[in-house]
């Protein structure tokens, strides 16, 4: 078997906002971050499997609509009724699947590894709510969006779910195809600001 | 922006439903067994009201769900909406539509 250098480096995960995220300018008002790889796995359920699957997670699968838990530096999103995203920045998607399968096993359930399907962006700042509502057109006040909220949306003609971690933090997961076009309509309205 | 409420997930823009055609239109069991005008009644034939019409929509950008919805086809107005499974609410023309 060979291993180069040269071949684990072309078998990197490709970045799709490598380029765009060296580039950005720094704008305390509204930061763009693009954030590092994680384990995503989709869950579906009824409900003799939802309890089981959380615990394997090592997060209770939320049950209140458009919420989200967290613990240990993981999360798990409310997407739908029986539809949750699980999320573990910087873990191997493999052990966490393995582990949610045997804890699930003979429960009607589907779990899928969507670990490549999307990468994540952070906007932080004073400033995130207005530059998101440059192309989202939620209501992002406290009130209809408070802390703990997540969904999943639009940002232009992009589908993203949106997290909001603090009143002034949110986490943006976008299909890698269509992160370049959200990166860089969230640049064109952070030059609303300087 | 037309605001729809999901049964879901509350109150939403509308750019993130897509419709789906009337609601309540049932598949017919043994479709063998029906005349040709009568599948094709099923396939095509529907009631496009003036008023209130049942129909189906889908939550497409937020949870993903079909759920029902009564809509006054003259004023765009959405006067309810349930969830798939439910029945349709007993709610006649004149008592919305033209808020
Ligand atoms: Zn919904």
């Amino acid at each position: 078997m060979v291993e180069s250098a040269a071949v684990t480096a072309s078998l990197a995960p490709a970045r799709p906002l490598g380029a765009l995220a060296a580039a950005s300018r720094v704008l305390p008002a509204a930061r763009l971050t693009a954030l590092g790889d994680a384990a995503r796995l989709v869950f579906r359920g009824r409900e003799a499997a939802i309890g089981p699957a959380g615990e394997a997670f090592g997060v209770a699968l939320p049950r209140e609509a458009c919420r989200f838990n967290a613990g240990n530096g993981r999360f798990a999103f409310w997407l739908g009724p029986d539809e949750w995203l699980l999320l573990a920045p910087g873990a191997e998607p493999a052990p966490l699947f393995a582990a949610i399968e045997a804890a699930t096993a003979g429960l009607p359930h589907s779990l899928v590894d969507v670990s490549a399907r999307s990468v994540g962006i952070e906007l932080a700042g004073d400033k995130a709510a207005f530059v998101l509502n440059q192309g989202n057109p939620l209501d992002l006040s406290l009130d209809a969006f408070p802390v703990g909220m997540c969904t999943r949306t639009v940002f232009h003609k992009a589908e993203i779910v949106l997290v909001r971690h603090a009143p002034d933090v949110f986490h943006i997961d976008v299909w890698r195809s269509f992160a370049p076009y959200v990166w860089e309509l969230l640049e064109d309205a952070r030059r609303e600001l300087a | 922006m037309l605001i729809i409420t999901c049964p879901w997930c509350g109150a939403r823009p509308e750019v993130e439903f897509r419709y789906g055609g009337e609601a309540h239109i049932a598949r017919p069991a043994d479709p063998s067994a029906l005349t040709d005008a009568e599948w094709a009644d099923f396939l095509y034939n529907r009631t496009n009201p003036k008023g209130l019409h049942a129909e189906r929509w889908r939550h497409i950008h937020g949870c993903g769900r079909y759920f029902n919805a009564l809509r006054d086809t003259v004023s765009d107005f959405f006067v309810t909406t349930y969830k798939a499974g439910e029945k349709r609410p007993d709610i006649d023309a004149s008592s919305g539509g033209s808020k």
